[in-house]
């Protein structure tokens, strides 16, 4: 399932809340109540016996497996089975020096700036897709919002291989760049942060920080948490950005469809410019869908993980949490650590995505 | 009341001009693909950005469509296995699914309220958290390697339990009840007077299901490692990630990655109404 599908707060809310309605209500309720007792549960056990038996009881045995040391290789309830270790795992992705910790590090700040540079992308492209798409005045909508669509319905894969070969270091994208005189980089094996990159055109030297950039934090130097995306990573930005926005492009043309005619007739009427009227009614009403792309994008984008599995290996640059708590596990054999990371990831969404909808409102009001 | 518009000339110039650039970008990779399928490995090497292959060539085809094989390479098989589990699974998640968010929405039986919060919070849980979870699961069911396990973990989920749901709501109580009064049994109403009203509803679910399920990677990454059963996302990881060949092989890649796209692709262009409701009815319903 894709992240578009996730219900809204509002809808959980009265999901929960409101009474369904049930058949029939009056009458013969203790008999009839009996009977749908058992026919309810007969629906809905199939599938609650698969949510359960693969999603539930997975989870906590996850979690379990995360205080403990095990190569994957043994069953769980074998003798020489997961080592209970306790908190171990957790304070070597978190305090203790070592080549776990900086992997784990390392990770984290990658998806941070692919984060912080897909969100607004995505937002904002879709959005000014949507706005063109909806324009009444051009004709073969239809055409271009499919168009606009169609990445959005293939394969992460196959679409990961495509990029692949646009951005070889001779490949199209760089042929194109040099038609406008532009020595593209060497997208794909390049680890060096796009900051980095700019402030060298200035004369600062990458390799030579100033002092107050060596301290370290999380292990990793303020001078690298500062690199910004590698340009290794603007590929797998890029690509995302290109195939989501035609998910968001679709929320936001229903939510355009949905401001209404006679608003943005009474302020025509009113004199009122087409910049204006976009400014001050049409990106109001907007509002909520800007939150749910926001929320959506960002849980997403955290979670990146089958366009890294192709772009990753050659480039730790690119390499993300999500990436790295299966190559702990089933490269390295380290199933107790890759545990450990996707559960701090969990934890990690989690408080973001609180900490957004506390930051964001929905309703301004 | 109507008010006549006529928007100047230059900003629809400009909006064409927009749509264009941007239709370039989005379906410009797709051409560059299908004319790279066509090329020789050099020529795909030295001229990158061309869609004219020069000289036209077939063998990438070939070695796609498994005529001329490739040692430990069977994408004819890979389809055939993505294809498989795809039904599969569609059919699986259309009815399990629609059968409990029935009862979700509709029955009156103890715990319901509990199970519905289940639900909703398996919903929340990333997908990514669950490779490790379910890869255990599986080897602790001797379901390792075999297409049951494969299909079993997924064969219901939360996400088109929810979708369903919210169409269930939907349908008039009044329906229910009269089919009841005829004598009919709580399975007889749902499937003969409940299901034939939700039809858009099932046809949103099962093109969501086929999409998910035909481009699924991470979950048979980690279910299943034996080339009999890698259905194609994993067969093209497998293939440009090293454990298959070393050098890559451009045309082929290309062909192979449109090999995965093309039935997708079909379904897309003959459903294509249902497939942006679809999204809509999960995202910003109501």
């Amino acid at each position: 399932m894709t992240a578009s599908q996730l219900p809204t707060r509002g809808e959980v809310r009265s999901a929960v809340t409101d009474k369904p309605e049930t058949v029939p209500s009056r009458g013969r309720r203790k008999a009839v109540r009996g009977t749908q007792g058992r026919a309810g549960w007969l629906f809905v056990s199939p599938a609650l016996v698969i949510l359960v038996l693969f999603l539930v009881i997975p989870i906590l045995l996850a979690l379990y497996i995360s205080f403990t040391r095990w190569t994957g290789f043994t069953t769980l309830f074998a003798s020489n089975g997961p080592k209970w270790v306790g908190l171990s795992n957790y304070r070597q992705l978190l305090t203790t020096n070592g080549l776990t910790r900086l992997t784990f590090a390392t990770a984290v700040r990658n998806n941070f700036w692919f984060v912080v540079f897909t969100v607004p992308l995505q937002t904002a492209l879709s959005l000014g897709l949507a706005v063109l798409v909806n324009d009444r005045f051009l004709k073969g909508k239809s055409f271009f919002r499919t168009a606009f669509y169609f990445p959005s319905v293939t394969g992460s894969i196959a679409i990961s291989l495509v990029f692949l070969f646009l951005f070889q270091g001779n490949g199209a994208i760089n042929k194109i760049l040099s038609t406008f005189g532009i020595t593209g980089p060497n997208w794909l094996i390049s680890t060096n942060g796009v900051f980095w990159n700019i402030l060298s055109v200035f004369g600062v030297n990458p390799n030579n920080p100033p002092g107050w950039a060596t301290h370290t934090f999380w292990g990793i130097r303020w001078w690298d948490w500062l690199a910004g995306p590698s340009v290794g990573m603007c590929v797998v930005i890029i690509l995302i950005v290109w195939t989501t926005s035609g998910t968001y492009m679709l929320m936001f043309l229903a939510a355009l469809q949905n401001v209404s005619e006679e608003v943005e007739e009474a302020t025509l009427i009113d004199g009122a410019t087409s910049w204006q009227r976009f400014r001050l009614v049409t990106v109001p009403m907007l509002r909520p869908t800007v939150v749910l792309v926001l929320t959506l994008g960002m849980m997403g984008t955290w979670q990146v993980f089958d366009q890294i599995t192709i772009f990753g290996p050659n480039n730790p640059s690119i390499a993300t949490p999500a990436y790295q708590s299966y190559a702990q596990s089933f490269n390295n054999f380290s199933f107790g650590i890759g545990a450990a990371m996707a559960f701090l990831l969990f934890l990690l969404i989690v408080v973001l995505t609180y900490l957004q909808r506390k930051l964001i409102p929905e309703d301004i009001t | 009341m109507t008010v006549v518009r006529q928007t100047p000339l230059p900003r629809r110039v400009s909006g064409y001009v927009l749509l264009i650039i941007f239709a370039i970008i989005f379906i410009g990779p797709f051409l560059i693909q299908l004319a790279t399928s066509f090329k020789t490995p050099d020529d795909a090497a030295s001229n990158p950005l061309s869609l004219i292959p020069n000289p036209f060539s077939v063998e990438a085809w070939k070695q796609v469509l498994g005529i001329t094989g490739i040692a430990n390479v069977d994408f004819p098989r890979w389809l055939g296995n993505t294809a498989f589990i795809a039904i599969v699974l569609t059919v699986g998640r259309v009815f399990l699914d629609s059968l409990a968010a029935y009862a979700l929405a509709r029955l009156q039986f103890p715990g319901r309220k509990l199970v519905f919060l289940l639900v909703i919070g398996t919903l929340a849980v990333p997908n990514v958290v669950l490779l490790i979870p379910r890869f255990l699961v599986i080897k602790e069911l001797g379901l390792y390697n075999s297409y049951g396990g494969m299909i079993l973990p997924i064969i219901a989920d939360a996400g088109g339990i929810f979708i369903m749901r919210q169409f269930f709501l939907q349908v008039p109580v009044a329906l229910e009840e009269a089919a009841r009064i005829d004598g009919a049994s709580t399975f007889r109403t749902y499937w003969s007077v409940v299901l034939p009203v939700v039809r858009p509803g099932l046809l949103t679910l099962t093109i969501l299901s086929f999409q998910s399920s035909w481009n699924e990677f991470s979950f048979f990454l980690v279910a299943n490692s034996d080339p009999n059963k890698y259905t194609l996302p994993v067969g093209l990881h497998q293939l440009t990630t090293g454990s298959l060949g070393s050098t890559p092989n451009f045309p082929l890649n290309m062909g192979a990655a449109l090999l995965a796209t093309i039935p997708l692709a079909i379904i897309f262009f003959i459903f294509q109404r249902h497939f942006t409701g679809g999204q809509l009815s999960g995202g910003v319903k109501g």
